[in-house]
């Protein structure tokens, strides 16, 4: 019986353990950079260019907290609304791959530089907030990076990355736009398709 | 060598003055695209027949401790009309930080060689009297890609004309080592642009738009210092409302 209640009593400590870990979303951002930083500074193919590496460190670490649908539906705008739900899981699909080699190439020009976390503004209850960094670097000017996060039901996701003010994401929004009045929606993901395909064959060759 | 340069540099910004007339100008913020285009073209010869290799060449043979001087150098100078602009916006704390930076930066950083004063706490800024004409209000008006500047709004056109007037650079004697400060500036700008270079080549669907939306976006936020209003459905703001539900639901009709 002892035994029995102290099964129990673990499994509750496990289970509310699991529940009342839900990482602040700076706190999240902060973890997943510096991880992420670790390994690319002790990584010379990375820093040396090697964006196939770079990719599979992304798509280890920083894309399970990335909510890829709400990007492309904040890239595609007002067009999302007339996008078939078959459409728009193949446009998710290629906007993934091109923002995950984006960001990938982004973190190749890692050199030295170091991440400053910004105090987080943040409302009891907010479910979107901003999470700013700012990237310095000796000599040249620092950058804003800034992480824009929603809560979904179990875990904050990043929706938008800001670089200096350039959303990584909402920058696309007028070439995509351009690309559904050429095309419709399946010229914009033929088009995507054909971007990531060229930068796959380049990757293959060069080896 | 030479002709032949010109020639492709030519050819190219006819080619892109064709097909960019050709794209329906339908961007109220691009009313000029063609044209637009055009100069973009030019821009991308010059810069892969010259801007570029020069910058690589001096990323490759300038060890990073010159690089990080020869940055400090010119940003020092920089400081003295930052401070300025942020007088004319109406924020004198800064302006104040500004040539505190100076005044530490020539002394203890020995002639601007090295940011002391970023160590000390004094932030760095950056306005340009595009910015301040933005902070009173003036509007950023049609977007423009001039050759070798590159692109500017019509107020940040306004600005740079104004900026540069004030430049101490342009004004340093004797004329040939005004040349070789400005081309060094120059120089080390494009230089520290180069790991963008890869960025933009592999993620842009059309290289023009998404340069000239990313310079849109970007001085739109310097005006606003980094806070700049959320708009319905624009830059780093929230969804367009239509989306806030969960985009993965499909649109019911």
């Amino acid at each position: 019986m002892k035994q029995l209640f102290s099964l129990f009593a673990g499994l509750f400590l496990l289970c509310s353990n699991a529940f009342s870990t839900e990482e602040a979303p700076d706190v999240l951002v902060k973890r997943v950079t510096d991880e992420v930083l670790t390994i690319v500074r002790a990584d010379k193919d990375i820093q040396g260019g090697n964006t196939r590496k770079a990719i599979e460190l992304v798509e280890a670490k920083v894309l399970p907290h990335f909510n890829f649908s709400r990007m492309t539906a904040l890239a595609v705008g007002k067009d999302w609304r007339q996008t078939t739900p078959e459409q728009k899981k193949r446009l998710t699909e290629e906007f993934k791959t091109l923002l995950v080699r984006t960001y990938s190439n982004a973190l190749t020009a890692y050199k030295n530089q170091t991440v400053v976390y910004k105090p987080l503004k943040m409302q009891p209850g907010e479910t979107e907030v901003l999470v700013r960094t700012e990237i310095r670097q000796p000599g040249q000017q620092a950058v804003l990076l800034d992480y824009g996060l929603e809560k979904l039901d179990s875990a904050w996701k990043v929706y938008d990355v800001v670089v200096a003010g350039i959303s990584l994401v909402t920058n696309y929004r007028e070439s995509f736009a351009q690309e559904v009045r050429a095309g419709g929606i399946d010229g914009l993901i033929a088009s995507i398709a054909a971007k990531n395909k060229q930068f796959e064959a380049g990757k293959a060759e060069k080896k | 060598m030479k002709k032949t340069l010109v020639k492709s540099v030519v050819s190219l910004a006819v080619a892109a003055a064709l097909s960019g007339g050709a794209i329906a100008a339908d961007n109220p913020k691009d009313p000029a695209e063609g044209f637009n285009r055009a100069m973009f073209a030019v821009n991308e010869g010059l810069d892969t027949a010259i801007a570029k290799p020069v910058a690589k060449g001096y990323d490759y043979v300038a060890p990073l401790p010159v690089k990080a001087v020869v940055g400090n150098f010119f940003s020092n100078i920089a400081d003295v009309m930052i401070g300025m602009n942020n007088l004319f916006q109406g924020k004198p704390g800064e302006a104040f930080t500004d040539w505190g930076r100076v005044l530490v930066n020539t002394t203890v950083g020995i002639g601007g060689a090295f940011d002391v004063a970023s160590e000390m706490g004094l932030d760095k800024h950056y306005e340009d009297f595009g910015q301040t004409m933005g902070s009173w209000g003036v509007d950023e008006g049609a977007y423009l890609f001039w050759p070798i500047i590159g692109p500017r709004t019509v107020r940040d056109t306004a600005g740079f004309v104004v900026d540069s007037y004030a430049d101490p650079v342009w004004y340093v004697e004797p004329v040939p080592v005004r040349n070789s400060f400005v081309g060094l500036r120059y120089v080390d700008q494009r230089a520290a642009l180069l790991p963008t270079d890869k960025i933009i080549e592999e993620g842009a669907l059309d290289k023009y738009a998404y340069i000239r939306d990313a310079y849109l976006q970007h001085r739109r936020n310097a005006v606003y210092d980094g806070n700049p209003p959320r708009e319905l459905d624009m830059p780093n703001g929230k969804a367009p409302v239509e989306l806030k539900s969960s985009p993965e639901k499909p649109a019911g009709r």
